[in-house]
């Protein structure tokens, strides 16, 4: 038998413990890898959505001196694709934490209500690093796609994103209380940010009010990033400031997450 | 030395009064038997003790702490009543990963899947296995933390014989060992194989006993028949 009483009882504390995100965040993985359709979608997805793209433009002229439109728009949905991505399957992940009661029995065991956050948060973020590289050899490679500072870079805020989009997520989720509304909360959520981030229409052309809700939506900063990679051959200040305002909305999203999740319900 | 002791507990669940104040103690390292028709409250008394519930007053303290409290975490199991596994891992994965919030290793946790009988089917996923199993390997997810008090909820719903009485056997070694188990169950033969009984009805307290105190409260060697008997005592004194 292993339930003794001599167990020598282990005082926990709220505070974060990093053993306990790494198996949270193994056996997120792991249940992701029981699941080879997911894994093949969520690698492969991204370089086919492109690939359509790549084609659809492919015989447009581009003007003289300008970036074609697929270099423009290809690079940044390179940040798009894992935002969206990691949104969606985070808030569905979590809506099943919270309706099959793993949730409930988490939360009477030593882990902090961040470990679960986190471990969620590196998960899927090695899972959209692998996403991104993928996705970036094929685009660089297959499409031609011009980047024309390092492609690490890109990588990099890809996974920024995806962060953004794990902690958008774990948020929404809250907010569902079934798949059916978990799964309609990315259009809510992914839709605007898309419109308003200077994609379809440069930010300076905005009118003032619409150029001001872009100012505070997370997606603007993602963009603007992978444009000024796309631009320059060298990091830019303005890129790394964007990349960390991206990753300050990540952390202010996964502190109000870990809010909705109380321990105490009715 | 009791393990749990519940003074005044008053639980609303919306409008509804579920627990309307109750008062009990539960002894340490002994299997007590939490039972009552579906919708009396067990469930709610149980999230009580393990402190996921929200009270509107009374105390709930387990193990001289009160419930809930980050101390408690690691000594104090819960099993609810529908499976918490996770359905896409295996269950000796599942087993792994709670064995490793509780600061344990794979070797308790394959030792907690091997107390279940689950030996065998330990590298299935949960989402494969029967009911029956299921539920099985939800508490070796419990067990693997070695806690000293566990809280199960209606543990053997859907076993089969055999099984049920693996498990109360399994139940009654681990109290043997120092652990306090509070089990509840909705069908009153199980009531026998606990040392202590708590009847609750509508949220109310009928009794607070041992089997064989309750045979003899009930004039009854059934103890369904003497359940029925003291709930009709109750009945008539009231009205």
């Amino acid at each position: 038998m292993s339930a003794t009483t001599s167990t020598p009882p282990r005082v926990t504390t709220g505070h974060v413990s990093p053993r306990l995100i790494m198996a949270t965040t193994g056996r997120v993985l792991r249940q992701l890898r029981h699941d080879h359709r997911t894994i093949a979608m969520m690698l492969v997805l991204p370089s086919v959505l492109l690939g359509l793209l790549y084609l659809l433009w492919q015989d447009l002229p581009t003007p003289p001196g300008q970036l074609s439109l697929f270099d423009r728009v290809g690079l940044t949905m390179l940040g798009i694709f894992p935002f969206m991505v990691m949104f969606l399957v985070t808030s569905i992940a979590m809506l099943r934490e919270r309706t099959s009661g793993t949730l409930e029995r988490l939360l009477t065991t030593p882990m902090a209500r961040l470990d679960l956050l986190l471990g969620y948060g590196i998960a899927f973020g090695l899972a959209a690093a692998l996403q991104a590289v993928v996705t970036v050899t094929i685009a660089t490679t297959v499409y031609d796609l011009e980047v024309t500072g390092s492609v690490w870079l890109v990588v990099l805020i890809a996974v920024v994103d995806a962060v953004l989009g794990v902690a958008l997520g774990l948020l929404a989720s809250a907010f569902a209380r079934s798949e059916f509304q978990a799964v309609q909360f990315m259009p809510v959520v992914v839709l605007p940010q898309f419109f308003l981030c200077g994609l379809l229409v440069p930010r300076e052309q905005m009118a003032g009010w619409l150029q001001a809700i872009s100012d505070v939506l997370p997606l603007t900063y993602a963009v603007e990033a992978l444009q000024e990679v796309g631009r320059s051959t060298e990091a830019t200040g303005t890129m790394w400031v964007d990349v960390a305002i991206v990753a300050g909305a990540a952390l202010i999203a996964l502190a109000l997450a870990a809010a909705t999740l109380r321990r105490r319900t009715s | 030395m009791d393990a749990v002791t519940v003074t005044d507990l008053v639980v609303d669940r919306g409008r509804r009064r579920v627990l309307p104040g109750l008062s009990f103690a539960v002894p340490a390292g002994q299997v007590t038997g939490l039972l009552g028709p579906s919708g009396s409250g067990k469930t709610t008394l149980m999230r009580a003790l393990v402190g996921v519930q929200q009270v509107r007053s009374g105390t709930v303290t387990v193990l001289g702490e009160p419930a809930g409290s980050p101390a408690l975490r690691s000594r104090v199991g819960y099993v609810t009543q529908a499976p918490s596994v996770y359905e896409d891992l295996t269950v000796r994965e599942n087993a792994r990963y709670f064995a490793a919030l509780y600061g344990k290793g794979s070797r308790e946790a394959d030792d907690a899947v091997a107390d279940v009988g689950l030996a065998d089917a330990a590298g299935q996923l949960v989402g494969n296995l029967s009911g029956g199993q299921r539920g099985r390997a939800s508490l070796a997810c419990a067990l693997v933390g070695g806690p000293e008090v566990l809280v199960l909820d209606e543990p053997t719903v859907g076993l089969d014989p055999v099984l049920r009485v693996e498990l109360w056997a399994r139940f009654h070694a681990l109290a043997d060992a120092g652990t306090t188990l509070v089990v509840s169950s909705h069908v009153m033969d199980e009531a026998g194989r606990c040392d202590r009984l708590l009847l609750l009805r509508d949220g109310e307290l009928i009794a607070d006993s041992t089997p064989a105190q309750l045979r003899a409260d009930g004039r009854s060697e059934d103890l369904e028949e003497a359940f029925l008997n003291v709930v009709r005592a109750r009945e008539e004194v009231a009205a």
